[in-house]
């Protein structure tokens, strides 16, 4: 086998780490609904799903097999082709993007091959990511456009209008990083960001030196959940006018796969906010030998979360919940008890504090959303050209200044 | 070397049959999903050259937004499918004959000329290679043509807002 995977780097080494992500990625897709639905229903003072599963676990998993077996319907008069490709480029786009995403600094062996943690580690990651955006808006505009059908293509024109509005902001918002780490490696990126501030305040990009990227961050954000189309800047699918917007005369999986594509770019983004401005994998811990034990944080916090759901889960309502949860704790708990191993206290730092900030930036998306009112059209188009594309000017424009000064 | 031909030829092969779709396609819609094509298969020719940022830029800047305008403006505009007609005796008795001499010619001089079939042999790789040669040797004409970018960017401007004026 480890001659196989000598010659054969890609079969042995790429495609098993990319099923591994792509059924990761689907699973995590999947139950964002989930803690969508919930973090919403908390925000508005009622339940969320309950009934399928202990919490609602098990709902997804309903939603998933209700998608395959609604019948999905063509409208009549609309261009087949397009109609088609529409849910397969929003999907496959929103999907590629997380390929170049590094989860953390250590190497793994797969066969005996020394591999990184990500699918691969470009030299112009970032542009690549901007890439896919930027193609990421044919699938909105075709799908409202080969509907033949009006709200959808008032939804689709509004939407591609907003995107290529909003790309212009994101992407220079993201020019100081890049100016501060020099370097379009996200790798590199988050390396750049290593070191402490007196010793104790982390580096990171958001407060970096010579200029920190607050502003910068607040741009990005901003245009990044505009560019995905979530609420506040939802305005493709506004109920209230457009039906649904583009993706109104879609069933079955085709609207499945929208679905999914917003809920992969979220991640996306929590991901590229994570690396660009919030130091990706670093622990916001020094490692010097008297925080030695925050290195044990990540045992701990599975440990004590594996343990509330058995207390919490042995008291549930349900027979099938008092079996379920238990269950899952004791593997969170199983999960802690490997993270506290010697051998794997170094490798789980980097994925855990990245997965733990992508989490944050998840509950952020959806805590906007269920505060924040939609915004008028108008507004939005005034808001994204006359604010924050100076503003990202601006930003651009003081952090080289604050560079070119240092430097001398 | 062997998978880098055989990238090449699917690239190139996706690339051509783009053009041709283009061309042949009636609705302007598929038209513009053609040259899309042929646009990301250029970014893939770039790439397997290693030129990673002209790539990354093709698809940003052609594939993404230039192409974003046209679908836009097509969706608009809600143009419908185009009418075929014969050649006219112009095109028929002119254009045909100078097409063919066009691509014969291209083939000949294609054939003659030594292509360096990778962006390292000429030293420019990496994005601060660009920038330097961009920002330092080539300033002046890099700044000329966005002038010129300017100017064209004003007179379309001025053209298309005289009506409103009168």
């Amino acid at each position: 086998m480890n001659e196989f995977a000598v010659q054969h780097p890609i079969l042995a080494v790429a495609l098993p780490k990319i099923v591994v992500l792509l059924f990761v990625l689907l699973t995590a897709l999947a139950y964002l609904t989930w803690f969508e639905r919930k973090v919403v229903a908390h925000i508005q003072a009622r339940w969320g799903p309950y009934r399928v599963g202990p919490h609602g676990l098990l709902q997804p998993l309903a939603d998933g097999v209700k998608f395959l077996f609604k019948e999905d319907v063509t409208p009549a008069g609309a261009d087949k082709f397009a109609y088609f490709l529409a849910p397969f480029l929003a999907l496959s786009l929103a999907i590629t993007s997380i390929a170049v995403i590094p989860f953390g600094p250590k190497e793994f062996s797969v066969f005996g091959q020394s591999t990184p943690l990500s699918i691969t580690n470009l030299n112009i990651g970032l542009l690549v990511l901007f890439a896919i955006t930027s193609m990421g808006v044919y699938g909105v505009a075709l799908a409202g456009w080969s509907s033949n059908s009006k709200y959808p293509l008032l939804g689709g024109l509004r939407s591609s209008a907003q995107m290529v509005s909003y790309e212009l902001a994101l992407t220079m918002s993201v020019v100081g990083v890049i100016l501060m780490a020099g370097t379009f490696n996200l790798s590199e990126i988050v390396n750049a960001q290593q070191g402490f501030h007196w010793g104790f305040v982390p580096r990171w990009n958001l407060i970096g030196w010579p200029f920190p990227q607050v502003l910068g961050f607040l741009l990005f954000f901003t245009s990044a959940v505009a560019e995905t189309n979530r609420a506040p800047f939802d305005l493709a699918e506004a109920e209230s006018e457009l039906v649904a917007g583009f993706h109104t005369e879609y069933a079955s999986f085709k609207f499945a796969m929208f679905f999914m594509a917003e809920y992969a770019s979220m991640i996306t983004v929590s991901c590229l906010a994570t690396i660009l401005f919030f130091g990706g994998w670093l622990s916001p811990f020094p490692q010097t030998p008297i925080w030695a034990w925050t290195h044990y944080i990540p045992a701990a916090a599975f440990a004590a979360a594996g343990l509330a759901l058995i207390v919490h889960g042995v008291r549930y309502i349900t027979m099938f919940g008092r079996v379920v949860l238990p269950v899952l704790g004791l593997a969170l708990c199983g999960l802690g008890v490997l993270c506290g191993q010697p051998g794997m206290l170094d490798f789980v730092q980097g994925p855990f504090w990245f997965l733990l900030k992508i989490a944050i930036f998840l509950f952020i998306y959806v805590w906007v959303r269920g505060t924040l009112p939609r915004f008028r059209y108008d507004q939005l188009m005034g808001f994204g050209w006359k604010l924050l594309l100076p503003l990202s000017i601006v930003n651009v424009v003081l952090t080289s200044l604050a560079i070119v000064w240092t430097q001398q | 070397m062997t998978a880098q031909i055989a990238v090449f030829l699917v690239l190139a092969a996706v690339a051509v049959a783009g053009a041709i779709s283009l061309i042949l396609q009636r609705h302007p819609i598929h038209s513009a999903l053609s040259l899309i094509t042929v646009m990301v298969a250029l970014a893939g020719l770039y790439l397997l050259q290693g030129a990673e940022f002209v790539a990354a830029v093709q698809i940003i800047v052609y594939g993404g937004a230039i192409m974003v305008l046209f679908v836009f403006v097509i969706m608009l505009l809600n143009a419908g499918e185009e009418e075929r007609t014969n050649m006219s005796s112009m095109a028929h008795y002119v254009g045909v004959p100078l097409g063919v001499v066009f691509v014969i010619e291209m083939a000949y001089w294609i054939g003659r000329a030594t292509l360096h079939m990778n962006a390292r042999a000429s030293g420019v790789v990496s994005t601060r290679d660009l920038s330097n040669l961009l920002f330092r040797e080539y300033v002046f004409p890099f700044e000329l043509t966005s002038f010129l970018i300017l100017i064209a960017l004003l007179g379309a401007l001025v053209l298309a807002r005289r009506e409103e004026s009168e």
